[in-house]
């Protein structure tokens, strides 16, 4: 388990979208393929017409596993599950989003500040998922500026911003800055 | 893929997902030609299987600035991205959902909008076999130009400007095959041609599309 930290606008977001292979990496190498990655950005990916049961349900046929009724139970949406997820509150509509990342059954969970919009209440089923997910042997990548209770490494990414703010400064300018 | 191309069919038939949409654009544009051009029944005939193709090129590129856009917007299609159906797969069931809810349909519409301009007897076949033949071109090239302008706010005028030259071949041969036929005379090559074109666009463009998609995800 690792968790991200830093001031807004550090690279938290851009490093879970390289992770998730959305974005090349500048430099490095990653030792892991990007079918084990489970992505959760801000956006929750919820289509407001669907019920909540439906938008799971699509899930899981995308992933081509997990059991809606199991991830909607775990975050407490089972009272929920009839209605469209477009009258869900901000909350509810997260814990739906975060619901995905159960039934994705994927070994790393990438989580772009997961606890925005959530109660203390659902902050913490939120954490009890995530610790079933590493006691399964899973690993999670969270970036968050609140304390979640979880034990895990943190990596603050402030120096590494300021040392490639520096890189960038020395660097000649590149083929697209002479159009910008 | 199933999932996707199911899920995107109920999408389209809820409230606001633009079902019906193509299909009554189609029907105003083809009934405002007659008002346009006079009722006079033998202009009509002439007009008739260019004015058919037209409308239903031009209804089948009002739903295409959506066929991303939303799926961008809510974050969806960062995470069909890293799902396990290829990118490449994704845009051939939102390209097939796209014609099922509006290539389709224009094509069952259409010889009853052909009555109405006096489509000669012999041309309805052709123009329903045209249709149900060059639609599906319509709708993959639309999904390429949608993943081109997939980030953009307001992309919907750029989008038809990028995807209206590209249906050139599509509209030449579908309505040649159309009049020819109208006309009474063979329309088997204009046909095979269209029938080249759409296969051509759906064996090339899922992956140009896939990779616009992935450069604007960046």
């Amino acid at each position: 388990m690792l968790i991200l930290r830093g001031p807004n606008g550090v690279g938290k977001t851009t490093l879970l979208r390289t992770l998730a292979g959305l974005q090349p990496a500048a430099g490095g190498t990653l030792n892991w393929p990007a079918d084990d990655m489970a992505y959760a950005s801000h956006a929750d990916g919820i289509k407001a017409t669907l019920s909540a049961r439906e938008n799971l349900a699509f899930w899981a046929g995308i992933y081509g596993a997990g059991d809606p009724e199991n991830a909607l139970e775990t975050f407490g949406l089972t009272p929920l599950a009839g209605r469209a997820a477009g009258t869900l509150s901000a909350g509810q509509r997260r814990r739906l989003g975060l619901a995905r990342l159960v039934l994705s059954h994927r070994p790393v969970w990438l989580c772009d500040e997961p606890t925005v919009s959530l109660d203390a209440e659902h902050t913490e089923v939120f954490a009890n998922a995530v610790r079933a997910h590493c006691a399964k042997g899973g690993a999670a990548v969270l970036a968050t500026h609140i304390d979640l209770g979880l034990t895990g490494e943190t990596l603050d990414l402030t120096p590494f911003a300021a040392a490639a703010a520096q890189a960038t400064q020395t660097e000649t300018p590149g083929f697209d800055e002479a159009f910008l | 893929m199933k999932a996707l191309l199911l899920r995107d069919l109920r999408l389209a038939v809820r409230a606001g997902g633009g079902f019906g949409l193509a299909l009554a654009f189609f029907l105003i544009v083809t009934m405002l030609v007659p008002f346009a051009v006079g009722s006079d029944s033998q202009t009509l005939a002439r007009i008739a299987p260019g004015t058919l193709w037209l409308g239903a090129l031009l209804a089948c590129l009002l739903s295409l600035e959506r066929l991303f856009a939303l799926d961008y917007e809510d974050g969806s299609l960062d995470i069909l991205a890293t799902a396990p159906i290829p990118l490449e797969g994704a845009v051939i069931a939102k390209a097939a959902a796209h014609w099922l809810t509006t290539g389709l349909p224009l094509t069952l519409a259409a010889p009853v909008l052909g009555v109405l301009l006096h489509l000669p007897g012999p041309g309805y076949g052709v123009l329903m076999l045209g249709l149900a033949l060059g639609t599906p071109a319509l709708s993959m090239i639309g999904a390429f130009g949608a993943a081109l302008t997939v980030g953009l706010k307001r992309g919907g005028l750029l989008l038809s400007l990028i995807v209206l030259p590209l249906y050139v071949p599509t509209l030449i041969f579908g309505a040649d095959a159309a009049s020819r036929a109208a006309m009474g005379q063979g329309a088997s090559t204009p046909l095979l041609l269209l029938g080249a074109v759409t296969l051509g666009c759906l064996a090339l463009l899922p992956f140009a599309a896939a990779a616009a998609l992935r450069v604007n995800l960046r």
